[in-house]
């Protein structure tokens, strides 16, 4: 799950990070009152689930509540990279004297979670990482017990810096990994971390996206994600609300499957054979008959889908109960479009002698029903 | 001979009475592995499908002689049963569960690790050795017994490859689904250093993903051991997704696109075919280079 800059802040702000002072807007007149409230240079940030708004025009400094209302206009409602911007973020301008970088995620190779840190931050650390790997330190963070006193000194002695500098990085590294675990994060990162001309150490900005799997022990992050996914694809949005995991793609195949590694099989093999996929959609494992109705609903409901492509190799899931949860859905939706079907595993002679009974036919391997459906939607 | 499991295998099922640990239980005792029992805490001293209940691992292990156990726990309290499990003197923890917090899966797999214990998963569909025992998910039909030494990511995908390697006669000395999470306990390595020691298995076969460096570092073992290998990756025309952050970008480097570690792969010798089908013939390439 991911979060805007604005969301992100206010939970920094929660564990005591430093962070440049502002408010969310969602109209220029907005923007241009908290301006005033603010009552100096300002700057006027997109607020868009992407990265390189700077670049693409979404950031602008402004003075005074004309000269705000008059930039957020400008950037609300502005294109970035195909994401409409519904707000900005309206906060006190800061002079920065120089860019840090410092973030934390999990390395997967080494099984722990890991600090970031680089004294070359801001909009190129991307770039950094791949020409100066050298100028970025990870440091891996103890898996049984968490961050040490050791691991905050080898951030921050990895590179010359001031004595005050180093004492206000330790206390960023300590708070920033507190929230880390604390809200169960995937990605906590402070892009630029600013050292300001008069010598503060403050976030500029905020990244932060959680575990979807550790969302159930934080309701309170319930109400950000809502207010985030209102921004979001419509049908996305109702496959979360149902639990499904799904994802829109621009073809006009329907793929509904069981495990992601077969499902994102069964997009290559619709590639592979000339055929553009719709969608993604995963139904997980052992899938209730409900479970397939309500997958094929939505998966139809998206009008550029000319036909759908079940592959469903059970494990875990059970034929009999996708045949049961497709007759369902024939009987109580309007399929007007083919459907091929692909049933292996877990009780599939039961599972295909129900679709048999209703008259729908079943594809042998994987490779035969991507050509059926792609022959079919023709 | 096969690796982590085998007919010896005693295995309890931790979550034995709940719906998913009951059906699999089940088909698990019905293809032949030794259930010796299952725990459920509150129900210790019941009897379930005719084997006896514990509330603890470790009594349960101490009453059977269990060396192995299976996780159907709910995914909220499934990495305490990894601890609980792992903590009980088990050489094995097959983990089965979906959902578990990545948070709650670091410190645990690292304390298999320093103990020693073998932990599969979690977010997998387990191990089968063909005709011998089966500790997991899959539908046991699909199997047979046989050299090839079989190492997948993906659940459905593996039903779908090595029932197309049974079907052509290519059969597998042990299955491993390493599990689809970003941290699991065995990797793709892993089991290609336990494979090469294993006198039966002939040739890998790998079923990667994208995502993460498992796969190319697998690779990189396989040259250096100098082990047969095919290896497939799923994904390859997966649009990439909306990156957000730089952080998982500066960990990975370039690796985890499906083409690095085709590149990897094909640079270890290893064919990388598209299809299943294409994945058989080159099974047979290497199994039977003059039968043909």
């Amino acid at each position: 799950m991911v979060i805007h800059e604005y969301q992100g802040k206010l939970l920094l702000d929660e564990v005591g990070v430093p962070i440049t002072r502002g408010r969310v807007a969602s109209t220029p007149e907005e923007a241009g009152k908290i301006a005033a409230e603010i009552g100096k240079k300002v700057a006027v940030k997109a607020q868009v689930l992407v990265g390189g708004r700077g670049k693409a025009g979404g950031i602008k400094l402004a003075e005074g509540q004309a000269e705000t209302e008059q930039k957020a206009r400008e950037i609300i409602g502005m294109d970035i990279k195909g994401l409409k911007v519904e707000k900005v973020l309206v906060e006190e301008a800061i002079d920065i004297a120089k860019e840090l970088y410092l973030g934390i995620t999990l390395d997967r190779a080494k099984a722990a979670h890991v600090i970031m840190f680089s004294t070359m931050g801001g909009v190129d650390i991307e770039e950094v990482a791949e020409t100066h790997p050298e100028a970025i330190i990870k440091v891996a963070v103890s898996p049984q017990r968490g961050l040490l006193d050791h691991h905050i000194r080898e951030v921050c002695h990895a590179f010359p810096m001031e004595k005050q500098e180093r004492k206000d990085l330790a206390v960023f590294v300590k708070t920033l990994f507190e929230l880390y675990i604390k809200k169960d994060c995937t990605i906590a990162e402070i892009n630029p971390l600013a050292i300001t001309t008069d010598g503060r150490m403050v976030a500029a900005d905020a990244k932060v996206n959680f575990d979807a799997n550790a969302l159930f022990r934080h309701p309170e992050l319930e109400a950000m994600a809502t207010e985030t996914e209102e921004e979001g694809d419509p049908l996305e949005l109702k496959a979360k609300e149902k639990g499904l995991a799904y994802v829109r793609l621009d073809g006009e195949i329907g793929v509904i499957g069981n495990g992601a590694g077969l499902v994102m099989g069964t997009l290559d093999e619709v590639n592979r054979v000339g055929g553009k996929p719709a969608n993604f959609l995963d139904v997980g494992g052992g899938a209730s008959a409900q479970v397939v109705t309500t997958s094929l609903e939505l998966v139809l409901s998206d009008p550029n889908v000319k036909g759908v492509l079940f592959n469903i190799f059970g494990g875990i899931t059970r034929g009999d109960e996708v045949a049961k949860g497709i007759i369902e859905g024939t009987k109580v939706l309007n399929v007007d479009r083919p459907l091929v079907i692909r049933l292996s595993g877990t009780r599939e002679e039961e599972g295909r002698a129900i679709l048999k009974e209703a008259g729908i036919e079943t594809a042998a391997t994987m490779e035969e029903a991507a050509k059926k459906i792609v022959a079919l939607t023709r | 001979m096969s690796i982590f499991i085998d007919k010896n295998t005693k295995v309890i099922v931790q979550g034995f009475t709940g719906k998913e640990g009951t059906f699999h239980a089940q088909q698990m005792i019905d293809y032949g592995t030794q259930v010796v029992g299952g725990v459920t805490p509150g129900k210790g001293g019941t009897t379930h499908l005719g084997l006896p209940v514990f509330d603890t691992v470790a009594k349960a292990v101490q009453d059977t002689g269990a060396d192995t156990s299976i996780i159907f726990v709910p995914a909220a309290f499934a990495a305490d049963a990894c601890s609980e499990a792992i903590e009980s003197g088990l050489k094995t923890v097959i983990c089965i569960t979906e959902g578990i917090p990545i948070n709650d899966m670091v410190p645990v797999r690292d304390q298999a690790h320093a103990r020693g214990v073998r932990l599969i998963g979690p977010n997998c569909p387990g191990v089968i050795t063909p005709g011998e025992c089966k500790l997991g998910i899959m539908p046991g039909n699909i199997f047979s017994s046989g050299p090839v030494g079989f190492i997948s990511r993906s659940g459905t995908l593996t039903y779908q490859a090595a029932d197309a390697l049974t079907r052509a006669g290519f059969g597998q000395s042990t299955c491993v689904g390493i599990g689809g999470d970003p941290i699991i306990g065995t990797q793709f390595k892993d089991c290609v250093g336990a494979f090469a020691k294993d006198e039966k298995t002939k040739v890998l076969v790998l079923i990667g993903e994208i995502g993460g460096s498992a796969e190319e570092e697998a690779a990189a073992l396989i040259k250096e051991l100098g082990v047969p290998a095919v290896a497939m990756i799923a994904g390859r025309t997966a649009p990439p997704g909306k990156r957000m952050g730089h952080a998982g970008a500066i960990v990975s480097g370039s690796s985890g696109t499906a083409a690095a570690k085709v590149e990897a792969f094909e640079a270890a010798g290893v064919p990388v075919p598209e299809t299943i089908d294409e994945m058989v013939e080159e099974v047979r390439k290497i199994l039977a280079p003059v039968a043909r």
